[in-house]
């Protein structure tokens, strides 16, 4: 054994994910399995550890072997001993494991030849998935917290904010103002102690960047924050992260813990006089407090409702303090801008949007997970080429972004630019991250109502428009859904919409309408088809649509009769099989169990089928035509 | 303040161990929603009793409290079951289907979204977005996530229970 090639390799390193997405996939049992295998065969040169995200969660649970790159996909606690007998020890590595393309269906066995990853320009994400979040040492040593030795040794807060503006960076939360001018006003607003916020309260349906973000290199965020805090003068840090996200909340504390250990954080930092301390705070599940007065009322203790600004928190914020609130990517890329100056980061990007922005990218799409790309970049390269297109073959209909505060594009904006200004000017927003692809089968009224429904059921109530308005329009919707809609609803709609965002306090009320305005503005004939023909375009909204058997096709095998959750399918061996359409609840079983071979399910809108009203037998087909 | 009547629980029950959490604590009005939370972690739930305690700890309304009980959804202020089932209603989970599955487990709990099963095992929620977004649709039951979820893999998360359920 010990002659052949394996020996002379150089120490292996199996790097298993460890975040949310694949934990769920059960990544904590195949990290102890390998551990075992290893033990268990004795092997020496091989060392297995976890990382945080990686971002291909699509393809989990993922492993990566260091050096050589060979990435695993959908890994199972079953394969480990295969993937150490045959890797590690016998250097062969495991083919059935590899990423498969999905158009040309060809195994990629290398982490850096992949599309999803090839395409992405990582800067926020950089370590995302190849360092153990867990240990502060990995980080330092892919040059972390050099930035804030830098910052401390070398510069000037004055010189830190023009670096920072002269990289472009803007704020990564949604609004898009500029991060140094931000510092700037803190720096220079009256008042002590000055407060330092990151909002981690990432609440967006669709969108779990900064959740992976901390969950797999929460020293990044913590060295942008405490290179904030010494250029605008604030003494104390609140990091506020979801109570929903357990994960990210328990390795934010322990970096926390590390970094003070190492005198990062704390009292005179390096030496430097700086002082500079973090707490932790968990939302208690508010959407609006992602909505920079309510997460400060919410961290003073109280309900998280918004206040008009001016003024600003920049003036009078946490405790009525000065106090800047940034986003967990704004933070994130700083470090990078110290380390590696701000002409590099201005390089990438737009005219007006630098840099590179990260987007959940889920829905209908091949590969879901997490990207980051450079501003810039067309939506059809995301869609298409890292994303691999949409699955099963189906059309492209809409892609999302912005979340409930964003707008629904169409296929005629495929070429859009996606960067602050262009998506602005398309009726969407940049937003902080969500990407949704829907296709043929999504219904566009459905989606605008689903949004509408998170807004309204999250509106904090204190304003009226914001309110009242979303449920008045959120009322339409559901009517227009189920096959109730009148004519002079779309106009409703439109000058409720235009109401909402003229009057309401925040951001929330003032975007709650675009899912439904950009909706009327791309897809206005879905709309008039619910309201004038009573069809649901993509057969989706369940009082439009019916479903038939197919009396030429059935073959009466009884499959669907006994899936049936309401037993309303009329049917016996080799009779053709009949739903009683008033007992329907239009669950869809019967069009998914109905064998491929038969096919016989068939889903319509508005239109209706030619069935017998009782079983009647099957008919026989010509034995001659089949075999001919 | 409301009193519940399935909230059975009094000062005397409530005492001993929000003593012991205050001791954790300084006294300070920011420190409100922490408290909450961790005696929603202490008792599962907020007990009419314990939020008494927690405003005069604070030294502040009893109708502040409840206050800001109320206003953030992860605060219940009736008793949870054993086990908490989270549906995902995120816009990934929604466009892969999320309806199908909360559907499935309403009828297979026989409760609905928001509603706790009589036998205090499981309370039925739906949850904004839990960030699995890729494993869409998913569900969490306590700490677990379970992603991809189809109606006919809520049969196999909820074990026993689902059979109980069917063979009535």
């Amino acid at each position: 054994m010990t002659e052949a090639k394996p020996s002379k390799k150089n120490k292996q390193t199996i790097l298993v994910c460890q975040g949310t997405g694949c934990v769920s996939g059960k990544s904590l049992e195949i990290t102890a399995a390998l551990e075992k295998a290893v033990s268990d065969l004795k092997l020496k040169n091989v060392k297995i550890d976890f990382t945080g995200c990686h971002g291909f969660c699509e393809q989990g649970p993922v492993a990566i072997v260091e050096p050589e790159g060979i990435f695993y996909t959908h890994v199972g606690v079953d394969d480990a001993r295969e993937i150490i007998e045959s890797h590690i020890r016998d250097g062969k590595p495991v083919e059935r494991l590899f990423y498969k393309d999905p158009a040309t269906r060809e195994a990629v066995p290398k982490y850096h030849d992949i599309k999803f990853y090839s395409k992405q320009q990582r800067i926020i994400l950089r370590n995302c998935g190849h360092i153990n979040p867990e240990r502060i040492d990995d980080y330092i040593n892919t040059g972390g917290y050099q930035a804030l030795t830098k910052v401390l040794n070398e510069m000037t807060p004055e010189q830190v904010i023009g670096e920072i503006k002269r990289s472009g960076l803007r704020g990564r939360g949604g609004a898009g103002f500029s991060t140094g001018t931000k510092w700037e006003f803190l720096r220079n607003a009256a008042g002590e102690p000055k407060y330092m916020i990151c909002n981690a309260d990432e609440g967006d349906p669709g969108a779990f960047m900064d959740r992976s973000t901390m969950e797999a290199d929460p020293h990044t965020v913590i060295e942008g924050m405490i290179i904030a805090a010494y250029t605008t003068g604030a003494a104390e840090g609140y990091i506020y992260i979801r109570a929903e996200y357990p994960l990210a909340v328990k390795r934010v504390r322990l970096a926390l813990q590390q970094a003070e250990e190492r005198n990062f954080l704390g009292d005179n930092i390096l030496r430097s006089g700086f002082n500079f301390h973090i707490h932790v705070k968990e939302g208690a599940g508010a959407f609006v407090c992602g909505e920079e007065t309510a997460l400060m009322a919410s961290i003073e203790g109280k309900r998280g409702m918004p206040r008009s600004r001016p003024p600003f928190p920049a003036t009078s914020g946490l405790w009525g303090k000065p106090s800047n609130i940034n986003n967990v990517k704004s933070l994130a890329t700083v470090p990078e801008i110290i380390n590696r100056g701000a002409d590099w980061y201005a390089a990438t990007g737009t005219e007006k949007s630098k840099g590179t922005c990260v987007f959940a990218l889920t829905g209908k799409i091949a590969n879901s997970g997490l990207i980051e790309v450079p501003m810039g970049i067309a939506l059809r390269e995301i869609i298409y080429e890292i994303g691999g297109g949409i699955p099963d073959g189906k059309q492209f209909k809409a892609v999302q972004t912005g979340g409930p505060s964003g707008g629904c594009l169409p296929a005629t904006h495929l070429d859009e630019s996606v960067d602050y200004e262009s998506l602005s000017a398309a009726g969407s927003m940049m937003g902080s991250g969500g990407m949704v692809v829907m296709d043929e089968e999504t219904c566009i009224v459905d989606i605008a109502r689903y949004f509408l429904s998170f807004t309204q059921a999250e509106s904090c109530g204190k304003c009226v428009p914001c309110r009242i308005g979303t449920k008045q329009m959120l009322d339409i919707l559901e009517r227009i859904c189920r096959g109730e809609g009148e004519p002079g609803d779309i106009d409703l709609l439109v000058t409720l919409g235009t109401q909402i965002k003229a009057g309401s306090l925040c951001q929330l009320g003032q975007t709650a309408p675009n899912p439904v305005l950009t909706t009327i503005r791309y897809f206005r004939e879905e709309y008039e088809a619910h309201i004038n023909e009573k069809r649901c375009p993509a057969l989706s909204c369940v009082n439009l649509i019916n479903f038939y058997i197919d009396p030429d096709k059935c073959q009466g095998c009884g499959i669907c009769l006994r899936s049936c959750p309401t037993e309303c399918i009329a049917g016996d061996k080799r009779m053709v099989h009949v739903i009683d359409q008033d007992r329907c609840v239009k669950c869809g079983t019967c069009l998914d169990v109905c064998p491929d071979r038969f096919s016989a399910v068939t889903k319509l809108s508005a239109e209706t089928m030619d069935v017998p009203s009782e079983p009647i037998p099957v008919k026989e087909k010509p034995k001659a035509a089949a075999t001919g | 303040m409301i009193a519940l009547a399935v909230d059975s629980l009094t000062k005397a029950d409530v005492e001993d161990k929000m003593k012991a959490l205050f001791s954790r604590h300084h006294g300070e009005k920011q420190e409100l929603i922490p408290i909450l939370q961790e005696t929603q972690a202490q008792f599962r739930y907020l007990p009419a009793a314990a939020m008494k305690e927690i405003a005069r700890f604070l030294r502040m309304p009893e109708s502040t409290v409840y206050g800001v009980s109320t206003f953030y959804a992860q605060f219940k202020l009736t008793p949870l079951g054993k086990k908490i089932i989270r549906v995902c209603r995120g816009t990934a989970c929604h466009v892969r289907g999320a309806t199908k599955v909360l559907n499935e487990l309403e009828s297979r709990l026989g409760i609905k979204a928001g509603e706790t099963t009589d036998d205090l095992e499981y309370t039925l929620e739906t949850v904004a977005c839990i960030g699995a977004c890729a494993l869409a649709p998913t569900m969490t039951i306590d700490n677990v996530t379970h992603g991809k979820m189809t109606a006919k893999k809520v049969a196999e998360v909820l074990g026993d229970r689902s059979e109980a359920k069917q063979e009535k």
